[in-house]
Order: C-alpha cells, then sequence, then structure tokens
C-alpha cells in the first residue's frame, strides 16, 4: 500500500462530488472521508518502523528531473502520528457541517476533501517542491471556505488569511531554492530537492551566517502558520469568520504544518543558526503565549477566545520543538496532536452553539448547563482537557515542553539546551492564565443563571440539546483525549526514534558554543544512535 | 541557401494563411466571411505539426544560426498558442454588420468588413516572431521584429469601434516608432563597434574584444539602446507607460495577443543580443544593472499599479507588464538555466494570460464590451465556468502551486538563486505577495461575490472565446503534467547558446 493512496483517494472523492447530486455530496464526503481514515490505520498498522529514525511507506516518483524535483512520499513515525491525526478529524469536520452547510454544498465537501489531501501531502512528502505545494495548496481550499462559507467578516478574514502565508512562504521557498543551489553547486551541477540529502547537506556545510539566513528565510513561512507573535494577526480574524469545520482544520491541523515545518525543515536543516537564535525565538514564543492568554481574558466573544488561546498554546509547542532535547520535542510533537484534539473539540461545541442561538457573546448567553447538558458537560471537558488536568491529554504534553525547557541548559550532560529554568518558569504563566480564561469563560457560559439571547428558532431541526450525530462527532475524540491523557508513552515511545535521530547532532554543537568539555556520554550516546 | 528556406516553412505556411485569411474576408458569400477563423487556426495548426518535420536534427546541425535550436521550440508553441488566441478573437469582428447582412438590413461591402484583414494581419505578427528565431543579422531581426509589431498597430484600432481604442493604436504606433527608432540607433552602434551585422561574426568580434580587457563603449552603448528599445515590445519599466492605455483600449482579444506575441518577440530578440555579447564570463555589469533595474521597477510598477485599478482590463495589462519583470530575472541569470527559465515561462504565461482574457473577451452587455472591476462580479451565478476559468487563470498567473505558473516561477526562482541574485529573487517574491491582493480580487469578485444589478446584465455572449478560456484554463490545471517534456524542450532550444 502507498501513500499515494491516502492522497488521491480524497482527490478523486472531491471529482465525483461534481458529477454527483448536491444532495449527495455531504454523503460520498463522508464516505471518501472515513474510507481515508480506515485506510491510514491500515497503514499505520502495517508501518514497521514505529519508533525508529526510519522513514516507512516511501515510495519514488521522479518527474522534472532537470531540477531533481521528484514526486516521493514517506512518512517518519511524527509524520505518521500527524498523517492519523489529519485523517481522524476530517471525517469529524465533514460529518460536524452536515446541518450548518446548506447553500452551495458541493463546493464545500470537494474543498474539505481536496483540503485533506493537501494536508496529507504535507506530512508525507520527502521532496522539499512537493513540501511547498502542498503546503500552499491548502491555502486555496481554506481560503474558499472561509470567503463562501464564513461570517460576516469573511471577505477581509480569507484575504488576510491568504496573502499573509502566502507571502511568508514565499521567503521559504526562497530559502529552499537556496539551499538546493547550495546543494548543486556541491554536487557539480546535479540539482537534488530530496529532503534527506538537502537537510545532510545543508546542516554540515553552510557557514553559519548562511544557516541563519536559511533559518530567517524557513521561519518567515512557518511563524507565520504557527502563529508565533508577532505575525499571528491573521489567525483570531481567520478563525472567528470561518465556519466550524474551518475552524476545527485550521486549529487541528493547518497550524501543525508550522510546527510540523519546523520539526522537518528547521530543526535538521540549520542547527547552528537555531542554537543561535533558539534564546530569540524562545523570548518570541513566551510573548505569544502571555500576551495572546491576556487578550484571551477579555475576550467576550467565545470562539475569538478560543483563537486566541490558540495562539497561547502554540507558543508551548514552539518552547518544545526549539527545547532541544527529546523531552521537549516529543512533548511538542504530542501537543500539536493534542491541541488539535481539544482546541478542535471546543470549536465544534461552539459551532454547536452557534448554530442554536446565533450568537457567540458570552454577556448574551449563560448558565446552558440547564438547558443543554450533554453540551455542557462535553464542554466542561474539552476546556479541561485545554486547561491541562492531569488525566486528561493536554497535562501531558504541556509539562513535557515546559519540562524540556525547564532542562535545556547548556550544562545538561546528555542533551543540553540554550534555554532555562527561567524560560520555563515565564512561561508557566501561561498555564495559569490558560486556566483563568478558559474557566472564567466556562463559569458564564455553562454555570450560573440561565441566560438565552432572543433567536429565531431558524435552526429548529436542532434540538435544543446535542443530538446523536453531534455526540458522536465528540465523543471520539473524548475517549482519545483520555487515552492520550493516560498512556502517552504508548506515542511518545513511537516517536522516539526520529525525534533523537533529529535531535542527534545538537548535543556537540551547544556544547561548542558554550565551550563545555565534550564528555565521553556524549559520544557514545551519539554512536548508539547512529 | 535552400537549408535555410527550408527553416521557413513554418512562416510560409503562416504567410499562406494571412493571404488566405485576407482573400476569404473578401468573398461575397457569407459563408466562407464568417468561416476566416478556422482558416486561421488551420494553418496555424499547420505551422505548428510541420515544426518537428522541418527541425530535424541533421538539418540542425548544417544551420549558421546563433540559436540553432530555438526555432522548433518557438515557432512551435507560437503556433499552438496563437490558436488560443485566434480563437478568443472569434466573433469580434463585424459581428453586428454581418448580422445585419443576414437580416438583409444592409448589403455586403468590402471595404465596410475587416475580418479578413484583421486575420490576416494576426498571422502576419506571429510569422514575425517565428521569423526572429531565424534572424543571422540585425537587419533581419529588425524587419521580423516590425512584422510582429506593426500589424499590431492596426489590430487596436480596428479592434473596437470606439475612440478609446483610436487612442489607444494611435499611442501605441507613435511610443511604438520612438522606440524602433531608439533599437535602429542601438544596432547602428553595434554595426559600429563589430563592423558587421551578421550574428557569427559579431559574436567573434566581441569575443575578441572581450579577450583584449573588454567590450568597446561603443558596443555596450548599442546594446544598452537595444535593450530599452526591447523594452518597450516586452513592456518593461521605464518603456511600459502606453501599456495600461493600450491595453485597456484595445478589446480584450487583442489585448491577449498584445500580451503574448510582441513580448515574445522582444524576450527573444533580448536573449539574441545577450548572445551575442557571450554570457560565459556574464554581460558587461552595465548591462546586467540596467537589466536589473528594469527587472526590479518592472515587479514592483506593474504589481502596484495594477493594484489601483478598477478596470480589469488595465488590471491585467499591469499584471502583464509585471510578469515581463520576473522573465528579465530570467535573462539576468543567464543560461542555461536563467533561459529555459524564461522559454518556459513565455509559454506558461502566454496559456494562463490568454485565458484570462479570453474570459473577459467572451462576456458582454447587450453586445458591449464590459471593463469594470463590477461587471464581474457574481460572475459564477450566471457561468460557473467562465467564474472557474478565470479564477484559475489568476491563481496560476499568482503562482499558487500546483498551477501551471507556479512552475514557471519556481524555475525563474531557481535560475535567480543559482546565478547568485538573492536580492532580485526577493524583491519577485515581495511582488509576487503584492500581487496577491489583486489576483485574489478578481478571484474572490468572480467566483465569491454576489451578483450587483449592474453586472446582472452581463452574460457569456461569444463561444469561440469561450472556449479557448476554457481549454486554456485546462492548460493552466493540467499543464504541468507535461512540464517535464516542456522543460527538456526548451533544455534543447538553448543547447548551443554558450
Amino acid at each position: 500500500m502507498t501513500l499515494w493512496l491516502l492522497l488521491l483517494v480524497p482527490l478523486a472523492g472531491a471529482m465525483s462530488i461534481f458529477l454527483a447530486k448536491a444532495a449527495l455530496a455531504k454523503w460520498i464526503s463522508l464516505g471518501v472521508s472515513t474510507v481515508v481514515f480506515v485506510i491510514s490505520l491500515l497503514m499505520a498498522v502495517q508501518f514497521d518502523v514505529w519508533g525508529t529514525s526510519e522513514t516507512g511507506l516511501v515510495s519514488h516518483v521522479s518527474w522534472l528531473s532537470q531540477l531533481g524535483v521528484t514526486l516521493d512520499v514517506g512518512v517518519d513515525s511524527v509524520a505518521m502520528l500527524l498523517v492519523l491525526l489529519t485523517t481522524f478529524l476530517t471525517p469529524l469536520c465533514v460529518w460536524g457541517s452536515f446541518s450548518a452547510i446548506t447553500a452551495r454544498r458541493k463546493e464545500y465537501y470537494a474543498w474539505l476533501l481536496i483540503l485533506e489531501t493537501a494536508m496529507l501531502g504535507v506530512f508525507s512528502a520527502q521532496d522539499l517542491i512537493l513540501f511547498y505545494v502542498s503546503f500552499e495548496l491548502t491555502l486555496v481550499p481554506m481560503f474558499f471556505l472561509i470567503a463562501i462559507y464564513g461570517g460576516a467578516n469573511r471577505a477581509h478574514a480569507s484575504v488576510k488569511f491568504f496573502i499573509y502565508t502566502f507571502t511568508g512562504s514565499l521567503f521559504t521557498l526562497a530559502g529552499f531554492v537556496y539551499v538546493a543551489w547550495q546543494y548543486q553547486m556541491s554536487q557539480y551541477g546535479v540539482w537534488s530537492f530530496a529532503i534527506s540529502d538537502l537537510a545532510q547537506f545543508a546542516s554540515t556545510s553552510l557557514t553559519a551566517s548562511e544557516q541563519g539566513w536559511v533559518l530567517l528565510a524557513l521561519l518567515a513561512g512557518f511563524a507565520v502558520k504557527i502563529p508565533v507573535f508577532p505575525v499571528h494577526t491573521w489567525l483570531p480574524l481567520a478563525h472567528t469568520e470561518a465556519p466550524t469545520a474551518g475552524s476545527v482544520i485550521l486549529a487541528g491541523v493547518l497550524l501543525k504544518l508550522g510546527t510540523f515545518g519546523v520539526y522537518r525543515f528547521v530543526l535538521p536543516m540549520v542547527p547552528e543558526a537555531l542554537v543561535a537564535y533558539a534564546p530569540a525565538i524562545a523570548v518570541l514564543a513566551i510573548v505569544g503565549i502571555l500576551y495572546a492568554a491576556l487578550i484571551c481574558w477579555v475576550q467576550d466573544d467565545v470562539k475569538k477566545l478560543v483563537a486566541y488561546s490558540s495562539v497561547s498554546h502554540l507558543g508551548f509547542c514552539v518552547l518544545g520543538l526549539i527545547a532541544l532535547n527529546p523531552i521537549g520535542l516529543e512533548g511538542a510533537v504530542l501537543y500539536m496532536i493534542n491541541h488539535g484534539l481539544s482546541t478542535g473539540a471546543l470549536f465544534f461545541l461552539i459551532g454547536m452553539m452557534y448554530e442554536r442561538y446565533h450568537t457567540r457573546d458570552m454577556n448574551a448567553i449563560g448558565g446552558l448547563a440547564k438547558k443543554m447538558p450533554v453540551w455542557s458537560c462535553f464542554m466542561v471537558f474539552f476546556v479541561l482537557a485545554s486547561v491541562g488536568l492531569p488525566g486528561l491529554n493536554g497535562f501531558v504534553s504541556e509539562f513535557m515542553c515546559l519540562l524540556g525547557t525547564f532542562v535545556a541548559t547548556d550544562t545538561a550532560a546528555q542533551w543540553p539546551g540554550v534555554l532555562g529554568p527561567e524560560y520555563a518558569a515565564i512561561a508557566a504563566i501561561g498555564m495559569v492564565l490558560a486556566a483563568m480564561y478558559l474557566l472564567i469563560m466556562v463559569g458564564k457560559v455553562v454555570f450560573g443563571k440561565l441566560k438565552e439571547p432572543e433567536h429565531d428558532g431558524a435552526h429548529s431541526l436542532l434540538p435544543s440539546d446535542l443530538n446523536p450525530r453531534e455526540i458522536g462527532i465528540l465523543v471520539p475524540m473524548a475517549a482519545l483525549c483520555i487515552w492520550i491523557g493516560v498512556q502517552p508513552t504508548v506515542l511518545t515511545d513511537a516517536m522516539r526514534g526520529s525525534v533523537e535521530d533529529v535531535l542527534s547532532p545538537y548535543p556537540r554543537i551547544v556544547q561548542e558554543e558554550h565551550g563545555a568539555p565534550q564528555t565521553p556520554i556524549i559520544i557514545e550516546k551519539k554512536e548508539q544512535n547512529g | 541557401m535552400a537549408d535555410r528556406l527550408w527553416f521557413l516553412i513554418p512562416e510560409l505556411i503562416v504567410l499562406a494563411g494571412a493571404v488566405m485569411c485576407a482573400l476569404a474576408g473578401l468573398s461575397t458569400t457569407a459563408g466562407i466571411r464568417r468561416n476566416v477563423g478556422f482558416i486561421a487556426c488551420a494553418f496555424l495548426a499547420l505551422a505548428c505539426i510541420s515544426v518537428p518535420f522541418v527541425y530535424t536534427p541533421e538539418r540542425i546541425a548544417t544551420a549558421d544560426s546563433l540559436l540553432p535550436h530555438i526555432g522548433k521550440y518557438i515557432k512551435f508553441f507560437a503556433a499552438l498558442l496563437g490558436i488560443l488566441l485566434v480563437m478568443s478573437a472569434g466573433g469580434l469582428m463585424d459581428r453586428k454588420y454581418e448580422h445585419a447582412i443576414a437580416k438583409g438590413k444592409a448589403t455586403f461591402s468590402a471595404l465596410r468588413t475587416s475580418g479578413g484583414e484583421f486575420h490576416a494581419l494576426m498571422l502576419l505578427s506571429i510569422a514575425g516572431v517565428m521569423l526572429i528565431c531565424e534572424a543571422r543579422d540585425l537587419i533581419w531581426l529588425f524587419l521580423a521584429l516590425e512584422l510582429v509589431s506593426l500589424p499590431t498597430y492596426v489590430m487596436v484600432a480596428i479592434s473596437r469601434w470606439s475612440k478609446v481604442a483610436q487612442e489607444a493604436a494611435m499611442k501605441y504606433f507613435f511610443l511604438g516608432a520612438v522606440s524602433a527608432a531608439l533599437m535602429l540607433y542601438g544596432f547602428a552602434l553595434l554595426y559600429l563597434a563589430t563592423g558587421t551585422f551578421v550574428f557569427t561574426e559579431m559574436v567573434d568580434v566581441f569575443a575578441m574584444q572581450r579577450a583584449e580587457g573588454g567590450i568597446a563603449v561603443v558596443g555596450q552603448t548599442g546594446l544598452l539602446l537595444a535593450i530599452f528599445g526591447l523594452c518597450y515590445k516586452i513592456a518593461a519599466a521605464p518603456m511600459h507607460l502606453y501599456a495600461p492605455d493600450v491595453y485597456q483600449g484595445a478589446s480584450a482579444a487583442v489585448t491577449a495577443f498584445l500580451a503574448f506575441i510582441p513580448k515574445t518577440a522582444g524576450m527573444l530578440a533580448i536573449i539574441l543580443l545577450c548572445t551575442l555579447v557571450g554570457w560565459e564570463e556574464g554581460l558587461p555589469p552595465v548591462i546586467e544593472m540596467a537589466l536589473w533595474v528594469v527587472a526590479v521597477l518592472t515587479m514592483l510598477l506593474g504589481n502596484i499599479g495594477a493594484l489601483l485599478q478598477t478596470s480589469t482590463q488595465r488590471m491585467l495589462g499591469y499584471s502583464s507588464i509585471a510578469h515581463s519583470g520576473y522573465m528579465l530575472i530570467g535573462i539576468i541569470a543567464g543560461p542555461p538555466l536563467g533561459i529555459v527559465a524564461v522559454l518556459v515561462y513565455l509559454v506558461i504565461y502566454g496559456a494562463t494570460n490568454t485565458s484570462a482574457f479570453a474570459t473577459l473577451a467572451c462576456l458582454s452587455r447587450d453586445g458591449e464590451t464590459v471593463d469594470s472591476l463590477e461587471d464581474i462580479s457574481g460572475l459564477h451565478k450566471r457561468s460557473p465556468l467562465a467564474a472557474t476559468s478565470l479564477a484559475v487563470s489568476c491563481g496560476s498567473l499568482l503562482g499558487i502551486p500546483p498551477l501551471f505558473g507556479f512552475w514557471g516561477k519556481l524555475l525563474l526562482f531557481a535560475a535567480g538563486i543559482a546565478a547568485g541574485q538573492l536580492m532580485l529573487v526577493l524583491v519577485a517574491a515581495v511582488a509576487s505577495a503584492i500581487s496577491a491582493w489583486y489576483y485574489l480580487r478578481l478571484i474572490g469578485l468572480s467566483v465569491l461575490s454576489s451578483t450587483t444589478p449592474r453586472s446582472d446584465t452581463v452574460r457569456v455572449a461569444l463561444r469561440w472565446p469561450f472556449v479557448a478560456a476554457i481549454l486554456s484554463a485546462i492548460i493552466a490545471l493540467a499543464g504541468p503534467l507535461v512540464l517535464t517534456n516542456i522543460v527538456a524542450d526548451a533544455e534543447q532550444a538553448v543547447s548551443e547558446t554558450e
């Protein structure tokens, strides 16, 4: 079985939607995305390199050979986890749109499937250009999803979203091509865009200042996507205006494309520059964590609140990524998955509320526990998951990210880093703030006196509390949250090989930069990894 | 000599087509007159088919021209895209007059029709592009360039019965004459520097000069003037000022033509001239600097200018200026990759730009052409296909992967970076980002917006431009599938540039 199956099935599904009747579109879409999920599960079972640093499910397709561009695909265990997250969320998003989308249905479901192909393409690309193409291709469906099906301010939101990310990634492309050109020079004119070739080449052959520029170019694209303060401003707008499924995909997967980009390219390609600039990036991440958290505190719009909380949460993920030790990086990858689950679910819940009351204003709505007990139950659950209640998924990853940052000092024996306790301590304030703003939100919306806005009953088709379809969407997400919360080691073990492989050059570089003597332990460790 | 004639077979076919079109346009039988477009397409297709037979490896080996392979590539694609261009002009000429004749309200008068001439002029201009590939001396090059331009002046004037078109034609003609003079002056100085008009001899003289410490100042000045003159043809800053007015004034189909055929001619001529002085040690610094400034100005002015427009044709006119700027990156980068990128980009740009203009050409309100942005608002409600083709072509012009336009830009970027022109590529990246605003606006208006009372009266009226729009949009979508082949062809085309 090849990954191409996974990439082409949604695309074929999108085509077939255009040929079918509008009323069938949602069923085709649901069917196709479920089939994709099943295929990806089968692949996950078949995937025989869990826990190692190998890339599995590789298939070679040669293409623009003059420039060394290929269509090679393959996934390591981290990418495979994110593939699973994508294929898991997509059918839920399709299912969750059944009642919300009433006009231009064919296009809607077709775009969702095209989006799935693009996202899977990002995770499975083994070629820079294929990665870039998929990365950019995610913009188009999302642009249309926001611009056609979004809220009142959708035109502005969609254009801002597109321009921000498009501009950023043009610089990333320039950085990619620059590395490829340097590689070509060293290979006497033979171009290659294979990720493994270029990462190997860039990390060893580029000078520190060249790496610095490449880092800047790569971050221009990825930081916008993550988003890192101060280029996060497109996100609250896009999230607020997007239709529910759009927000879920945006928070669940699209933001992870940025952090995945950091994992896949920044870490292996430009280690020296990253060691030099990690503190600066960490400062931006921490500012983002605190600043976005404070903004959340004063939000009245529930959806905007959750959108800003994404900015805040992703800051932890970035910290984990640049902690340069396995705990932090595993935490970051786990965070990608967890944030996708809990924030995705929160967006679903807010969408369900919005469909019933046509408002997201916390001042206009309150005490829903009396009216919608099931909804309220899920709401409290996912808020707790998001806040980081021990026992649920959010806690594990947040803790690992912070722990990784905390121990990432240059005196640490095995995995020295350039951050340290001070970074972790300040970032941890963000956890407190998260608890505050999310619990205040829950307090207002779920508890207290029942307060319902005037609504015209336009959605009298929906019962006052959740219907079985909606419960069916939330239950698997909740189950996963509990499972990851209780047994995170299954996932962290699965990704360990890849993570340690990516980090393997760092101890030496950090030691060199900070002048600490090389201890024999590290050499031994490196040999084990090799 | 006989060999040389042999290479001209595609041109001769197209010229024969021009004669046939001019004659058929004067036929008293309405059925023949109306099918002039088919005749033009048939001859272009014939020329297309003839190219592989004409350019056999043995024959190319004996050719004495500067770039013996380039004709194969350019002639094939010029004829192929020429078919699309002729299609987008389908139904443009003599529509009302023919209608009146059919109803018996008017009688046929050879003086009042211009369909035949129009198509003949189109073919002549395309033949001009083909002839540039066979240029072996400056005189031939100049004549071929003028053969490209002269017909277009008339085409602009007769494409629309409005004062705007007349004004556009006058501007186009006068400024064109100035640029031709500039170019000729440059050619004269090149002659002064080398003492010959023949390319192969000029190459030797320049090589000798370079070996002796540098190309003569006269030669550099000549090249500079010639390139500035050619900037007019490719609508590059600072010679771009005519473009917005002319592109807006002419009918959309003619604008599509102007934005591709003269541009291809200009790019080819610049490639030829730069080949004269030799690329191996880089272009002379003055030339490279001038091209650099022109490229940066063109990219920025074109894209920023497009942001401010309210007329679709004018907006796309500015966008086509910007694309010249992108292509100049390839020229500055030089062979092989840079020139390959330019050649590939020309084809990609030609197809997608034609798609955008053909979509505009097929729309009309009560027989009148439409021009404002508002007119395409909510197009998807009235014609989903037309709206989609406009959106696809704009996406491709913007360079959204995996559409065709992206790969052109990727090649240009790669060539630019490989030539060490990092700054230029960054400017191009910024310029592309700026262009996202107005391309998204076009996409948004056609695919997303709702109909306004004004745009509600706009309909897809002309069949052939519509077909051309759909076909070229399909090229923009499916083109990447044959990208490898096109790049291979382009590589072959420049294989003896050095």
